[in-house]
């Protein structure tokens, strides 16, 4: 049995027929051929597949396509317009905040999602005063939100300057 | 061997020239390669750990919609033997008795551990192909197993080699040396079975048609796997294409074939022209993709009451599986690093019915330099030396080993300077003595080693284009070591042109052979070979060649390997703060200084030394595979149950060289980086929680149960 549903990725729309146990990533990676979401483990304890899924950030992989019919999705592809990194990319290359590259695009998809969330006061573990509803991103609120998308070739040192960069670009003090 | 040209590119801190590619997610990894109408293969796996199949019902997966075949071994191809694995890699003659029954799946109803290959179910979708997978019902009959690895067991032999090291070696007299000292240690450190667990999950996408066979395959090594797998299906290695420009992650678990590949090639053989895919799925690559197998190292040192070693005896226990011998080859670097007139080094593997370990990052080195460096720091504590200074007392003027003189040898100089940078000089030896708020903090120190080795044979082929750039073509491999970009500059420099006139070109074995991409002699040696062909091109043909005029070669060999010892070097240090009641460990402050020879790239360089580190870091205090003895599987095998560093276990971290090249590794002076960042790195921080509580743990990883 398929079923017929509407992506709309990176900007495009995409009409696709999936059989209802397809997963979000599944149906980007093997059904519209879009790569940049990685599969590390399937299970949503990797973040490589992390994409913003009508504006927030998501594990795809532990996505259902079938329940986001007509959704917003962005890849890290998507982040980069007309052929220009995003800041958050650029900062990522400058700061070489990967090796091997296969988490990376979740973890810039994530660090995107993540500035987001900080900009809406959300607090984390790593937040001394959660009712403040202001959050002052110091390096580690970021290790403590990047925490969700795992690099084995032990990037992390280089991509927490690298968001802070891409940060501090964003929102000169 | 070193020739005094400009390098110009080499040392320069270019970013990856893959890096657009890579933070877009547009590098094609093998399982990304599009190809037309696939199809999947999901694996069958067996569910005991020893016995035989005595039936397997495919039919309800056969009736599904979607499914293509069951392959199982009831009607897979018969497969010829594979060549030995490390004997390709090392270039050496195969070995006579060894039998390779990882890859030689399916060939047989016999089960050699819980979750080995015994079948697939090929289907137009993944998600048939799975569900089928699940229909498939599996009789079996099952034997007793034995998976329990302990160094009270009675059957631990000799085997004939440790991965490529010797088994046994013997200096002097052990026990004369142990009775004539002033202070000893005699002490067992133990570090349990690894998992790699690259991001990339293995993969393969394979197709077979009347030309032979294309493998998108994820690898570190593209040569290494059309050789060991051309022969097992009839091939000439020349019909087998490997293409692999991008592989996300390998740390030696994608050095050589696996049984996946075998497997995906099976199916691929059973629809001609259709390409079939695999990848295992992050619970698979547990049992398939290759471990590290535990040890239990016995470690005994003797000192006179001035710190100078007397003896090192280091004992290691260590298992294999049944179906292909690996041994962990913990002992070896206890060989050459430090002086000591009385020596042995013993390995004795347990066979057992486990999964088939394999290497992972520094395999050897980084469990051995856990035992001998905790030793160290234990027998610097009973010796009231510091233990920086008890490292410099015992440094060697050569080799012990092999008695040959060092290409270069700089661990004091590391040790040093890391004192220095680290403020080492401030330290209160006394364990449980500072404590900042409610952590107890200790700082730890360790050295680190890793050899500086080249594997002969890599060839390249250089062709001159019409407007003056180059077109430079390896089969090397970029495993997220920098390879696109160091390569690129290595070649500028031989070619004595900018780097913007080099196009390289990797990861496909239908280009000149290479070495793989493992024990950090990747560049190394595709440098030599770029070096080489560069030469011949100027020899040949001038400074001025004609466009279209092309050279292939093989590398020149390096005399100098034989004549000098070859090794890196570094120290490592490390803060750890604990918790005065939690026990929580945290790893405040990490430093390697390394001598490793001349770096091509320090932006890529530092970033495989604190990786290594992180790993290192990450095998201190998270990583342990736990076999259940009654069942034979991995329980915790996913990265939930398998915990790996996260970026908030990571707090500063920062690697530094002293940039000397070596006059004797390759032209250019450089010793590979990619391994020695995580050997040392645990033991520094176990002897950092020493010095925070006062408690010596012995066994990795390092939890706060164990401080409790």
């Amino acid at each position: 049995m398929e079923v017929g549903i509407t992506l709309n990725v990176d900007g495009r729309r995409r009409k696709l027929a999936i059989d209802p146990r397809t997963t979000l990533l599944d149906a980007l990676r093997e059904r519209l051929g879009i790569t940049s979401p990685k599969k590390g483990c399937d299970h949503g304890q990797c973040g490589a597949c992390t994409v913003l899924l009508d504006g927030r950030r998501a594990n795809s992989c532990l996505a259902l396509a079938i329940a986001y019919d007509g959704a917003e999705i962005v890849t890290a592809e998507g982040l980069a317009t007309d052929g220009d990194l995003h800041p958050m990319q650029r900062a990522f290359i400058e700061h070489d905040g990967f090796q091997c590259g296969y988490c990376t695009p979740g973890q810039v998809v994530s660090a995107v999602g993540m500035l987001q969330e900080v900009e809406a006061g959300w607090p984390s573990h790593a937040t001394v005063d959660v009712g403040a509803g202001d959050v002052s991103l110091g390096d580690e609120e970021i290790r403590e939100r990047m925490s969700g998308n795992l690099c084995r070739c032990g990037a992390y040192a280089n991509i927490v300057p690298a968001i802070r960069q891409a940060t501090d670009a964003r929102d000169p003090e | 061997m070193t020739t005094e040209l400009a390098r110009p590119a080499i040392g320069t801190a270019l970013t990856r020239l893959d890096g657009p590619a890579k933070v877009t997610g547009s590098a094609p990894y093998a399982f990304e390669q599009q190809v037309d109408e696939p199809l999947y293969v999901y694996p069958l796996q067996a569910t005991i750990a020893r016995g035989r199949i005595t039936g397997i019902g495919t039919s309800a997966a056969e009736a599904m919609d979607g499914v293509v075949a069951v392959l199982s071994h009831v009607n897979a191809a018969r497969l010829a033997r594979p060549k030995d694995s490390l004997a390709v890699i090392y270039n050496q003659a195969e070995p006579p008795s060894v039998e390779d029954g990882e890859l030689s799946i399916l060939q047989s109803d016999q089960v050699a551990f819980r979750g080995q290959l015994i079948g697939g179910v090929i289907a137009g979708s993944l998600e048939v192909a799975r569900h089928a997978a699940g229909l498939v019902r599996v009789e079996y009959d099952a034997q007793s197993h034995d998976v329990s690895f302990s160094p009270d067991r009675e059957d631990f032999y000799a085997p004939q080699r440790v991965n490529a090291a010797p088994t046994d070696s013997e200096q002097g007299d052990i026990e004369e040396g142990l009775a004539s000292a002033a202070v000893t240690v005699d002490e067992s450190y133990r570090t349990p079975m690894e998992h790699n667990n690259p991001m990339e999950p293995h993969s393969t996408v394979a197709r077979w048609d009347r030309d032979g066979l294309t493998l998108y395959d994820s690898t570190q090594g593209a040569h290494v796997v059309q050789t060991v797998l051309a022969p097992m299906f009839g091939l000439d290695p020349e019909q087998v294409r490997v293409i692999s420009p991008y592989v996300g992650g390998g740390f030696g678990a994608k050095g050589m074939p696996h049984a996946h590949n075998v497997l995906v090639v099976l199916a691929a053989q059973l629809v001609p022209g259709r390409p079939v895919k695999l990848a295992l799925t992050r619970q698979q690559l547990f049992p398939l993709a290759g471990h590290r197998p535990p040890t239990v190292q016995r470690i005994r040192l003797g000192a006179g009451s001035d710190g100078r070693l007397t003896a090192i005896a280091v004992d290691v226990k260590t298992q294999t599986s049944k179906v292909k011998e690996f041994g962990e080859a913990a002992g070896a670097v206890a060989r050459m690093m430090y002086a000591a007139p009385n020596r042995r080094v013993t390995h004795r593997l347990a066979a057992l019915d486990v999964p088939v370990g394999s290497w992972m990052r520094a395999p050897g080195r980084c469990p051995g330099m856990f035992g001998l460096e905790v030793a160290l720091d234990e027998l610097a504590v009973a010796s009231g030396i510091d233990p920086i200074e008890l490292r410099i007392r015992n440094e060697p003027d050569r080799d012990p080993d092999t008695g040959r003189p060092w290409s270069s040898r700089n661990l004091v100089r590391c040790l040093r300077e890391g004192a220095r940078h680290f403020g080492w000089d401030e330290r209160d030896p006394k364990p449980g003595a500072r404590r900042q708020g409610d952590w107890l903090v200790g700082t730890g120190m360790a050295s680190a080693t890793y050899g500086a080795n080249t594997i002969p044979g890599s060839r390249t082929r250089i062709r001159c284009h019409p407007d003056g750039r180059y077109l430079v073509q390896i089969a090397a491999a970029d495993i997220g070591t920098g390879t696109w970009t160091t390569l690129t500059q290595i070649a500028a420099d031989a070619l004595e042109c900018p780097v913007g006139a080099i196009e390289l070109e990797i990861g496909d074995s239908a280009l000149p052979r290479a070495s793989v991409a493992g024990g950090s002699t990747g560049i190394s040696s595709w440098g030599s070979s770029v070096y080489s062909a560069a030469a011949a091109l100027r020899e040949r043909h001038g400074n001025h060649p004609r466009p279209g005029t092309e050279v292939e070669i093989e590398m020149e060999s390096n005399p100098d390997a034989e004549r000098f010892s070859l090794h890196s070097f570094g120290a490592q240090f490390a803060e750890v703060h604990v918790d005065v009641d939690t026990r929580e460990i945290r790893v405040a402050r990490m430093l390697g200084v390394f001598d490793v020879g001349r770096i091509v790239n320090p932006r890529t360089a530092r970033s495989q030394l604190i990786g290594g580190m992180t790993m290192g870091l990450s095998i201190a205090l998270h990583e342990e595979g736990i076999l259940d003895p009654r069942f034979g599987h991995i329980v915790n095998q996913d990265l939930a149950g398998y915990h790996i560093a996260s970026n908030a276990d990571v707090d500063e971290i920062e690697a530094i060289w002293l940039g000397e090249p070596d006059p004797h590794a390759n032209p250019m002076g450089t010793r590979g980086v990619g391994e020695i960042g995580i050997v040392g790195a645990p033991a520094a921080i176990a002897n950092a929680i020493h010095h925070a509580t006062g408690r010596r743990v012995r066994a990795l990883p390092i939890t706060l149960d164990q401080l409790l």
